[in-house]
């Protein structure tokens, strides 16, 4: 395809879509009275039901159905493809890889991002100095895995370094190591591309939320001759509870559906593979079907309590 | 994802002192100021060593560290142009491709979210609450869950309709799902703090629904579909996944991301290329991070639970 061909293509379909949404706006504003109404309530509620309910509802509900049967969705297996998932020793790896990330990268990034916006509060530059942190939110996981694939870069402890990270082990006197090869701290070094582009995001939530503190509490603690680390302890973390919950359960879920920086950092291999990434291995290259199916499922049933959990705080954030 | 959602203050307020701010003065200042050096260096270096990467000569990038540039300063565009119109590379179709995907990926479920928020906000019909409930819930499903269902609808549509496989349309059909349930809460929770009187009156002076959601709605609703825009526009050009899995692998349809995904793989040790093509990728979302920060974190925070 030519670039004018694409570029022609993607103003058919603009165009298209306007005039249809247009053509059918006018003309359900044209009808009057009581049908009118259930016309202009089709017309305003139906597009989106629709796609949700061909794009979403029948294809998660398909997808749970398809979880029960063989590699090539022909018989019925019953249980087996979850019995595999755990049980066979890599998806073993998958689930315990998958724990780990989800346990760490929130519990960093969040730490990270309120360290930083208590120690950067009022400073002159605080704007800027938050920017840093939150311009990797900006970029795409793909850039950000080769950001640091190019950090991990190994070469032999004799040779000239590329990769800044065996560089400064090489300036310490030690051996360079190859941070994405080595199994189990591989899985490590992953998530701190994940908490690097997370930390950002709680840094900023965090820092309104701290600056939301009612001044009258902090100068009451601060009568009392309450300050420094007592004062981040027992009058900043437990005003800002809530906000704490909604990025940490945030954080959770981001990463539980975390692909990308596997797939470019290391394509799963060296024991590095986690839920998101083995769904697609098994779907699209292993061509398993029902076991890919299984592991989207499993991936659906540990996100769905933690998005529950969020969107409730949120909810109460909400109405404060 | 939040309509309350804490934006970054544009200004700095009244030097009233905060619980962080007093922690921040009594954990004195050198230790602080030291942590929080530290800290914004980590998040820095690693962008700065692949960015100058990007300008040095091949034969530099390959032998020595990107921190020996500044004792032997050599630069030059040749990654770029290797990049963007070598013939193994290329990355400008793609980049044209992202752009192709990106635009109608954003206009599409913007125009239907709105127009169905206004909907559940704003009309009465039997079952409205259930409905929303409905949409509201679907967030809970996670993106693959739905993908191989819904490529095999793609491939072998019902009801006769014509087949979409291998065209522009599997994307920007997938990116639009994927972004109502979202879209239509957080449009829905905005439309309902527009005062009900305001659509009485329009209504009792003989405005349809229609007139009302483009007269009075639309123009109110701007920021908010502004700062919706932004996320969607940053999720789908940054996306790998939806378009590995609905592109099919047809380099035709693929961006940016999964072709730089690719290099990643067979040029692993071709860092001029790399980091040339990482930054071709990364200049559009830094580019509307830098110009459009206020809506742009506004948007990001709103969308955190996506995917």
């Amino acid at each position: 395809m030519s670039v004018p061909y694409k570029f022609g293509q993607m103003f058919i379909a603009i165009g298209a879509f306007v005039a249809v949404m247009g053509v059918v706006l006018f003309l359900a504003d044209r009808v009057r009275s009581r049908k009118g109404e259930v016309v202009q309530t089709v017309v305003f509620v139906l597009p989106a039901t629709l796609m949700i309910a061909f794009g979403l509802l029948y294809p998660g509900l398909r997808t749970i159905y398809e979880s029960f049967k063989d590699a090539s969705a022909q018989k019925f297996v019953g249980f087996d493809n979850y019995k595999t998932i755990f049980t066979s020793e890599d998806q073993i790896t998958v689930l315990r890889n998958t724990a780990i990330w989800v346990i760490v990268t929130p519990v960093l990034a969040t730490l990270i991002g309120l360290v930083y916006a208590v120690l950067i509060d009022k400073a002159k530059i605080e704007k800027f100095a938050k920017a840093l942190i939150f311009l990797p939110m900006a970029i795409s996981l793909v850039g950000a895995s080769l950001i640091w694939k190019f950090v991990y870069d190994y070469k032999a402890t004799e040779n000239q370094q590329i990769g800044l990270a065996n560089q400064v082990l090489k300036w310490l006197g030690l051996d360079t190591y190859r941070f994405l090869l080595t199994e189990p701290w591989n899985t490590i070094f992953l998530i701190v591309i994940m908490i690097w582009v997370q930390a950002g995001f709680a840094m900023t939530v965090l820092s309104a939320s701290i600056k939301a503190i009612p001044d009258d509490i902090v100068e009451a603690a601060r009568l009392d001759g309450v300050s420094g680390m007592r004062m981040f302890r027992y009058i900043t973390v437990p005003s800002i509870r809530p906000s704490l919950i909604v990025v940490l359960t945030t954080i959770s879920i981001a990463t539980l559906k975390v692909f990308d920086i596997v797939r470019t950092a290391t394509g799963g291999n060296f024991n590095t593979s986690v839920l998101a990434y083995e769904f697609y291995r098994q779907s699209f290259v292993s061509f398993n079907n029902g076991l890919g199916a299984a592991l989207a499922v499993m991936l659906f049933i540990l996100v769905t309590p933690i998005v529950v959990y969020n969107i409730r705080q949120m909810r109460k954030l909400e109405a404060r | 994802m939040t309509t309350t959602t804490p934006e970054v203050p544009a200004t700095a307020t009244a030097p009233v002192p905060t619980a962080a701010s007093v922690a921040h003065q009594k954990l004195t200042s050198p230790w602080a100021s030291f942590a929080a050096i530290i800290i914004a260096t980590l998040w820095t270096i690693p962008t700065i060593g692949l960015f100058i990467s990007s300008f040095r000569p091949e034969e530099d990038v390959k032998t020595s560290g990107w921190w020996t540039w500044f004792s032997s300063p050599n630069v030059t565009l040749e990654n770029y142009h290797e990049v963007l119109t070598g013939s193994d590379t290329k990355l400008a179709t793609y980049f044209v491709n992202s752009i192709v995907i990106t635009i109608p990926s954003v206009l599409i479920p913007i125009t239907l979210a709105t127009l169905a928020a206004y909907a559940f906000a704003w009309m009465k019909f039997p079952g409205r609450d259930f409905l929303f409930v409905a949409v509201f819930a679907m967030q809970i499903v996670p993106i693959q869950v739905t993908m191989i269902p819904l490529l095999k609808l793609y491939v072998d549509p019902p009801f006769g309709l014509p087949q979409l496989a291998g065209k522009f349309w599997t994307i920007w059909l997938s990116h639009s799902i994927f972004a109502l349930p979202l879209a239509i809460y957080l449009l829905h929770n905005f439309m309902k703090e527009v005062p009900g009187e305001l659509i009485e009156a329009a209504r009792v002076d003989g405005a349809g629904h229609v007139r009302i959601f483009t007269k009075i709605m639309l123009p109110l609703m701007a920021p908010a579909i502004a700062a919706f825009g932004i996320f969607q526009f940053l999720w789908v050009w940054n996306d790998l996944l939806v378009a590995l899995v609905f592109g099919g692998g047809n380099l035709d349809l693929s961006p940016l991301t999964v072709r730089l995904a690719e290099l990643s793989g067979t040029r692993d040790n071709d860092w001029q290329i790399l980091s040339a093509g990482a930054f071709v990728s990364l200049i559009v979302p830094l580019v509307v991070f830098l110009s459009l920060q206020r809506y742009f974190v506004r948007g990001l925070l709103a969308g955190s639970v996506k995917g």
